[in-house]
């Protein structure tokens, strides 16, 4: 079968880090092939790299075997390919069809055009069953569909190569199967495929090929039919790996986190949060299942003190905090993980020790009235970066130029290091590699052990199964429905998740 | 393009690479640009500069006058660069100049009688509190009503021109002239010729002192304190702010405040060290030179310091070659230095990062 990519030697250096290192990896057009490795491997930059975004210092790329000179996304797009990116490259107060069409608009009289363009994409969104709300502004969709958006905007391109950089890492479980549903007719119509991804069940599933990459090199290539996830996952991190999560099952203590009939309406005046009541206990994690934008955000927005709720009441520890500020809520013994690290996790063009302390940057300990303690902060960092493995090991790196999964683990160090008594974690593993989800799980479940209460808000149905000792599902700005344990059916959660089933007294409430 | 987001820092890629390095090039470049222009105008630019600069950096006088004209600069400059830490374009350092200056001479028109030791920073804290109301106001609308500083700015300097402009002629005057009485002689600054006899006749005087005071103490507000922390995470992203708990609208205010505060200080300079009084039209700009003085030091308080020199040495440079070339040509020269700055970051960047990586390269092969 013909060659659709060739990267040959690719060599991209970023000043000191070398991100590919004379990586050779060819792709047979009409296959998919899932591109695997730790965060910080190199697998963004190479399809970046591949992509136009950046220029590799040495190698050569050949597309259905001509050899090419790709200066820019420009060039890239002319030559077929489409890449939807790790995180997305959209304009946020734009409407989700100008986005699609921005860079390839038809314009009448000068005018834009955008009736062949919807059109056209009703379309492709049927047919591909990606529903996307074509005419509201992106930065008021949820990121499960901004991906949408970014899938669309390649094949809208007409791509015949395409890039997929973690795409599932927002996706509910079944909308990766959706995903996958398209990508397999995308193969059958014979286009090619790259995809990168930290989940090995879906390399399994869905790729022919799998190249797995550590430390700027290809360290392995094989057929996915004569390879194993846990194989994949020894080749990719270099040991053993467990890929189930151990724990045991505890008696939670007292109640930590009280939440009772909040309700509350956004500024669009959309109701998005309905008489939610729960109770997570110390020494237990209560998993919130759900697709994105059933609530969940505000819920946990609401708790950490970034929203005011329009009703109802929430306690930490049997002391109200509704109503007070995000910074007086962590004195309360909030820790929080964000959802979405890029946008407040991290002050990206700030280094990793001064994101450490983000929060904690009035307690004694890093800082008095008049000065910060610069030895304290970073003393601080040095400790975080060597327990929680954060590359690179140095505290001054900016964190702009972290992996996805480094990024994240700077944000989980911060949070495990306060003394908090309730740990909300939203999207906890999100991007981040196997030896990374390993890791921060079992933080998770000691943290539990220790007696933490934690509010766990996942898209990922396995890791909710997986670490909750009970589980709620959020639909439509509800609790639909609460699980004692988390022996249940991933396709019965799926069920309440999507709306199709509701509980009884629900059912019958709501007629 | 995407070399901007770096991890692992090069030297390269260091603050004081950009803050200095970068800048110095550029202004090379410039004066390059600039000597083709004195070409033009029928002139040997090697005789221009070498005596722009001897005039100006080969005297003492010269450099008297060249630090005299710096102070104002290092003001200005560290006022907007203290508020674009905090992600605030503040364009009314002009405004706040004005009132602050207004407010010394006011003050020292009524101190006769007091200690200096009082005196003297009670003059000075009244520059800073005029010019920390004239930035508290816009700060406080962008804060609250989310206003946008920059047209408040802009309006503020005019209602400042004015407002001062109405007393000046209308109320505090001294007749026949635009500036108002003198302030008490106890309350002024000493100038350096009265104790270096180098510097005779230029009106330097010790408010340059108090403006590396201020360098130092922005440096180290923004750099070390926790305030200064938070000022900057405000700037940088002010969701993650948000969700630290740290007040956004707060740090806005705060920090247009003390911004205004220091550019209230020029008054030092002009009303008590030079004129001692307060005069209609004493800033030409300043406050507007202050933004490009703001960029050329990167926001930097220390890069403000030497790019306040090099405006400050172009302003008088400017006196000295002007017989020999238009005065235009200094204002050329000025522009030219902030286009290239602007302009030239990433351009330089890039040829500075190609060139250590073909090194790095023919070493490893
Ligand atoms: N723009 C950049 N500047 C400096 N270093 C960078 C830059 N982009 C990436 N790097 C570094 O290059 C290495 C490879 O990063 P890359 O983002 O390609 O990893 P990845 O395999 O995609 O990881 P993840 O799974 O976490 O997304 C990392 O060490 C990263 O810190
Ligand atoms: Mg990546």
């Amino acid at each position: 079968m013909p060659y659709a990519i060739e990267l040959l030697n690719i060599t991209k250096r970023f000043a000191r880090t070398v991100a590919n290192d004379n990586v050779t990896l060819k792709v047979s057009a009409g296959t998919i092939h899932a591109l695997v490795g730790e965060n910080g491997a190199g697998k963004t930059t190479l399809m970046e790299t591949l992509y136009g975004l950046y220029q590799p210092d040495g190698g050569e790329i050949r597309i259905h075997e001509k050899k090419v000179s790709i200066r820019s996304p420009h060039d890239s797009i002319s030559l077929g390919i489409g890449m939807v990116h790790q995180h997305f490259m959209l304009v946020p107060p734009l409407t989700a069809i100008e986005n699609i069409v921005l860079g390839a608009e038809e314009t009448k009289n000068a005018l834009l055009d955008l009736k062949r363009a919807t059109a056209e994409l009703s379309e492709l969104s049927s047919r591909f069953a990606l529903t996307v709300p074509l005419d509201e502004k992106v930065e008021n969709l949820g990121v499960g569909i901004q991906q949408r958006v970014e899938i669309l905007k390649a094949i809208y391109r007409k791509a015949d190569i395409l890039v997929l950089d973690e795409p599932t890492a927002v996706l509910t479980p079944q909308e990766s199967v959706q995903l996958f549903r398209i990508l397999s007719e995308l193969k059958a119509e014979g286009k090619t495929i790259v995809l990168i991804t930290h989940k090995l069940n879906e390399v399994m599933s869905i790729s022919d090929h799998v190249s797995v990459m550590r430390r700027g090199k290809i360290v392995g290539e094989v057929e996915t039919a004569s390879t194993s996830p846990q194989d994949l996952a020894q080749m990719m991190v270099g040991r053993p790996v467990l890929l189930r999560v151990e724990k045991e099952t505890r008696q939670p203590g007292n109640p930590v986190l009280v939440v009772n009939g909040l309700s509350h309406v956004d500024r669009r005046g959309i109701t998005v949060l309905k008489n939610v009541s729960l109770e997570v206990s110390s020494g237990e994690i209560l998993g919130i299942a759900g697709v994105e934008g059933n609530g969940q955000s505000q819920l946990v927005e609401c708790i950490a003190g970034l929203i005011k709720p329009s009703s109802g009441s929430i306690t930490i520890d049997g002391i109200q905090i509704v109503g007070l500020n995000a910074r007086e809520v962590f004195a309360r013994g909030l820790a929080h993980v964000p959802e979405d690290r890029l946008k407040r996790g991290l002050v990206v063009d700030m280094d990793i020790k001064e994101n450490l302390i983000l929060g904690m940057h009035t307690q004694a300990r890093f800082s008095s009235r008049l000065a910060l303690r610069r030895k304290a902060i970073k003393e601080n960092a040095e400790l975080l970066i060597t327990k929680y493995d954060v590359r690179p090991m140095n505290s001054e790196a900016l964190t702009r130029g972290l992996s996805g999964g480094n990024q994240q683990k700077v944000i989980i160090a911060r949070e495990l290091s306060r003394a908090a008594q309730l740990i909300v974690a939203s999207q906890p593993t999100r991007g981040v590699d196997i030896g990374g989800i390993e890791f921060i799980h079992r933080t998770l479940v000691q943290a539990r052990d220790s007696g933490k209460a934690i509010l766990l808000v996942s898209a990922d149905l396995n890791e909710i199964l997986s670490l909750s000792d009970r589980i709620a599902v959020m639909y439509n700005g509800e609790i639909v429905r609460i699980f004692p344990d988390n022996r249940i059916e991933e396709s019965e959660l799926g069920m309440y998740m999507t709306g199709s089933k509701q509980s009884e007294e629900k059912g019958a409430s709501n007629g | 393009m995407a070399d901007v987001k770096n991890g692992n820092r090069h030297w390269l890629e260091h603050p004081a690479t950009q803050t200095f390095l970068i800048p110095i090039l550029a202004v090379a470049l410039s004066f390059a640009i600039g000597a083709i222009f004195i070409v033009i105008v029928g002139q040997n630019p090697f005789e221009v500069y070498s005596t722009l600069f001897s005039q100006t950096l080969g005297t003492s006088y010269g450099i008297g006058q060249l630090l005299f004209k710096t102070t104002p600069l290092i003001f200005a400059g560290l006022s907007v660069a203290l508020c674009f830490r905090a992600g605030l374009f503040n364009i009314g350092a002009e405004g706040q100049l004005q009132i602050g200056a207004f407010a010394t001479a006011l003050v020292g028109m009524y101190t006769m009688g007091v200690p200096p030791v009082i005196e003297i920073p009670l003059l000075i804290l009244a520059g800073m509190i005029g010019g920390g109301l004239w930035g508290f106001i816009p700060g406080y609308l962008k804060a609250k009503t989310g206003a946008h500083e920059v047209i408040n700015t802009i309006m503020l300097n005019f209602v400042a021109a004015a407002l001062v402009s109405y007393f000046v002629t209308n109320v505090y005057n001294v007749p026949a002239t635009v500036h108002t009485p003198p302030i008490s002689p106890t309350g002024r600054l000493p100038r350096f010729d009265a104790l270096f006899s180098g510097f005779e006749g230029s009106p330097v005087n010790f408010s340059i002192l108090i403006a590396l005071l201020a360098a130092v103490f922005v440096w180290y507000y923004i750099d070390r304190t926790r305030y200064g922390y938070e000022l900057r995470v405000v700037g940088l992203n002010p969701k993650a702010a948000e969700y630290g708990g740290i007040s956004v609208a707060k740090n806005i205010i705060v920090s247009m405040t003390i911004g205004g505060a220091i550019a209230g200080l020029v008054g030092t300079n002009f009303v008590m060290g030079y004129k001692y009084y307060f005069e209609e039209g004493f800033s030409i700009g300043t406050g507007f030179m202050g933004i490009a003085v703001a960029l050329l030091g990167n926001n930097n308080p220390f890069g403000v310091i030497l790019a306040a020199l090099l405006f400050g040495m172009l302003e008088y440079g400017g006196l000295v070659i002007n017989t020999m070339v238009p005065k235009e040509l200094v204002s050329i020269l000025q522009a030219i230095v902030i286009i290239f700055v602007i302009s030239s970051n990433k351009i330089f960047r890039r040829i500075l990062v190609n060139f250590l990586k073909k090194r790095t390269l023919s070493v490893n092969d």
